[in-house]
């Protein structure tokens, strides 16, 4: 038998099915947070139209990382979940509104600004309140024996308000970005210049968070600052700037796909500084994974749905982006 | 506010309202499914344009119904960890895999197809367009699978050990899996999404024969969705009996206050028809009943001995008049259901099936009974198994978040606001698409180049493929 340690393997697997979903559900998201800047009803149809195909399959993402939380770590999935109770409550909330709007929007002329107003409204809200979210986890929370013992607006922070704008930010962000990629003509004229924007937010957003955290727990500052650590964890900061070097002139250079995707590697790198962080809290200075961690058969047994499923389910998204490739033309929507 | 509520009753209330509206569309779209794959089916194999117009129109159909069931899904999923967060500590190691292993081979599979399905027709050809409609059709039916089997674990658990944190942990996954009432319910529960399917399916049908006899759509619907009321509501009353049988043998707490049994019979206990159960007295008032029969149909023996709800610890009690008149609700739509299915066949064998306005007007009424059904069911079937969450295990005030009743109380409203609003204006949309009929050259969801799309037909699709290779 081969020593694994199941634990970190299932860190590795939730990590990567949240990471997944932030990458695919962001530019959905995107895009609603970005829907009133497009106020053409023309313009909107070819939106939607860029990710109709796919929005569900990307959302599907949260339900294996949420799944996956409770099946994997059901002491941390019982403890973040109250704690976050209002953010999650509002995050399903705003997922239906613009889950809903997907289809709604088709199926009525005289009401679709209200589902167009749904899908901003929910997109927007579903955003913030997952980076409201990621900033209550990384500040900790306050647990006895088994079970969360906060109140329930402990989450209600500047630095949770802080992530939860740069999420915004972020998806917007990666939102302008596709629409460059998914375009023509005066669409993507207009998702450069907005990713721009946003880019220069963005960044702002990243310094902001990484200089706050540090002040929440001293562990963390040990994490990042202390030698020989730095050696490091200073390669994040220092890859950070090479990307938005590349990024930056891959606008300039008005390229089609470049940008999306040295924003997901920006999406990335932050996403690695919050793993080396929070590791091994999966509730930050009160629960380690292995503490968290689900009896091995439970572990052992979703390992083999996970390593056999994964890659096929990796490979018909891939075939489903294949047969939607492509920029988007007007007259021909889906719908 | 609600500072005086009861946190668990309201994180209860919220989970039966959410629940209820989430199985509605999954009930629907599980039998939908099935349905376009064999409407595709048919028109690959034959090429007969009706079919591809048939599958058109309720494809549509199905594009608003399960977005509606995807979103309201997510809300469960995560409704676990928010409400209930200590059944999600000590059960998470059982049910957490099953449910992993739903998103891993179902809830992926639907998605990741669904969208080749609804836009792909004209991108993919029509037999890799099948397989995706195949592909959704599968995903909703495995789908079923793993969730019935962790429902059923919790109403009849096996397979299991606890450990030293008070955890609930696997011993045998295969006990766990296939634990004793699993088999039953999903076959109960499949059946039933079918049966809801085609009483949507027959009433739009009849709904348009009432107008028109003669169009082509509506009636090979209607002569389809009738067939399958026929057929299948006999094999679901059966299937029911089993399962009823079952509960007795696993459960029989459940099924005495589905039969309204306070008292026990030592020969031969009656078959309670109506009455109203009286918790606090411990009987049933004004109960017509029949004698003996209850033994008969439960023990197949007019006498047999039967043991009530005095034999069983006052705690241990579930909510008897809910159960018992959910249960009854559900007989009396599957007992309607079967006489839907006899008279279509008596007026099919006598010629007069697409003329009868009797049979139209009463399939029209039974559109919604499937939903009906399926709501009093599962009513009938969860509340039975108070007041546990795991039963005889595990109980349901044990179960619940450590939260004040003002956040559940909120969060409760909060969906009660959103999801009339935006379920009512889904259903609105719905019933919409229901009242046109089906036409020649109806478009799917996809609004495609129009020209295009008018001569796509099997024969062309293979051409096209041909020329390809």
């Amino acid at each position: 038998m081969i020593a694994i340690d199941l634990a970190i393997v299932w860190a590795f697997i939730i990590a990567f099915a949240v990471f997944v979903y932030v990458v695919m559900d962001g530019f959905d998201l995107g895009l609603g947070i970005l829907f009133p800047l497009f106020p053409e009803k023309h313009d909107r149809d070819v939106i939607m139209n860029t990710v109709a195909p796919v929005w569900d399959g990307n959302e599907t993402w949260l339900v294996l990382g949420g799944g996956g939380l409770m099946a994997a770590f059901p002491l941390a999935y019982a403890v973040l979940m109250p704690a976050l109770y209002t953010p999650m409550i509002v995050m399903l909330l705003g997922l239906v509104f613009r889950g809903v709007a997907f289809e709604f929007r088709w199926r009525t002329t005289k009401e679709r600004n209200k589902w167009d107003v749904a899908f901003f409204g929910g997109s927007f809200l579903a955003t913030l309140a997952q980076g409201i979210a990621l900033g209550a986890i990384l500040q900790g929370v306050h647990v006895e024996g088994r079970h969360y013992a906060g109140g329930w607006w402990d989450w209600l922070t500047p630095f949770s308000i802080l992530t939860g704008v740069s999420l915004v930010i972020g998806y917007a962000l990666l939102g302008a970005t596709w629409l460059v990629m998914k375009t023509e003509g005066e669409l993507r004229d207009r998702a450069y210049h907005l990713s721009w924007i946003f880019l220069l937010a963005m960044l702002g957003a990243i310094a902001a968070v990484s200089l706050a955290t540090p002040f929440l727990h001293v562990q963390y500052t040990q994490r990042w600052f202390a030698w020989p650590n730095v050696l490091l964890t200073a390669q994040v900061p220092i890859a950070v700037a090479v990307i938005t070097a590349l990024l930056l002139r891959s606008l300039a250079k008005k390229y089609d796909y470049q940008p999306f995707f040295l924003t997901l590697a920006l999406f990335a790198l932050s996403y690695a500084g919050l793993g080396i962080s929070m590791f091994p809290y999966i509730v930050p200075q009160s629960i380690t994974i292995w503490q968290a961690a689900a009896p091995a058969n439970s572990q052992i047994f979703m390992l083999f749905g996970v390593a056999g499923l994964i890659p096929l389910i990796l490979g018909y998204t891939a075939w489903a982006y294949w047969v939607f490739r492509g920029k988007v033309k007007p007259e021909s929507g889906y719908h | 506010m609600f500072e005086g509520w009861d946190a668990v009753v309201l994180a209860r209330a919220q989970f039966a309202f959410t629940m209820s509206f989430h199985i509605i569309f999954p009930a629907f779209s599980i039998g939908l499914a099935s349905y376009l794959a064999v409407l595709e089916a048919l028109w690959l194999a034959t090429g007969r344009e009706v079919y591809i117009n048939l599958f058109h129109y309720w494809l549509k159909i199905f594009a608003v119904a399960f977005g509606m069931g995807v979103v309201s899904g997510i809300v469960m999923s995560y409704q676990f960890g928010t409400n209930w967060s200590a059944f999600s500590d000590k059960v998470g190691p059982v049910i957490g895999p099953l449910m992993a292993y739903e998103v891993l081979t179902a809830f992926f599979l639907e998605a990741g197809f669904l969208g080749v399905m609804l836009f792909g027709l004209k991108r993919v050809g029509p037999r890799l367009h099948f397989l995706a409609t195949l592909m959704v059709a599968i995903g909703t039916l495995i789908s079923a699978f793993w969730i019935l089997s962790a429902n059923s674990w919790m109403q009849t658990p096996t397979g299991h050990a606890v450990n030293a944190d008070g955890q609930f942990i696997a011993a045998d996954w295969l006990k766990v899996i296939f634990n004793p009432s699993f088999p039953y319910r999903l076959v109960h529960m499949v059946l039933a999404a079918y049966l809801t399917t085609a009483l949507v399916v027959g009433a739009v049908g009849a709904y348009h024969l009432l107008r028109d006899r003669h169009l082509a759509g509506p009636r090979v619907m209607f002569s389809m969705a009738m067939w399958m009321a026929t057929l299948v509501a006999p094999i679901q009353i059966l299937a029911g009996d089993q399962h009823g049988l079952n509960t007795l043998e696993h459960q029989p707490v459940k099924i005495m206050a589905m039969e309204g049994h306070f008292e026990s019979h030592k020969d031969g206990a009656p078959l309670i028809l109506f009455g109203l159960p009286n918790q606090t007295a411990g009987r049933v008032d004004f109960a017509v009943e029949v004698p003996k029969l209850g033994s008969l149909i439960l023990k197949h023996s007019p006498d047999a001995p039967m043991a009530g709800l005095d034999t069983v610890p006052r705690e241990n009690w579930p909510p008897v008049a809910i159960a018992f008149w959910s249960f009854r609700i559900m007989v009396g739509m599957g007992l309607l259901m079967l006489a839907l299915g006899g008279l279509s066949l008596l007026m099919r064998l006598t010629g007069k099936f697409y003329d009868s306005r009797l049979l139209h007007m009463f399939a029209l009424a039974m559109g919604p009974a499937g939903f009906i059904a399926v709501l009093a069911g599962w009513i009938t079937t969860e509340v039975g198994r108070q007041p546990f969450t795991v039963y005889g295990l595990l109980r349901t005030v044990d179960s619940a978040s450590p939260l004040a009743a003002p956040a559940v109380a909120s969060s409760l409203i909060a969906f009660i606001i959103v999801y009339f609003a935006v379920f009512t204006a889904g259903v609105i949309y719905l019933l919409r698409l229901m009242a046109a009929p089906p036409h020649p050259g109806e478009e799917g969801p996809s609004h495609d180049a129009p020209i295009r799309s008018a001569g796509i037909t099997p024969a062309a699709g293979a051409a096209v493929e041909g020329a390809a290779e």
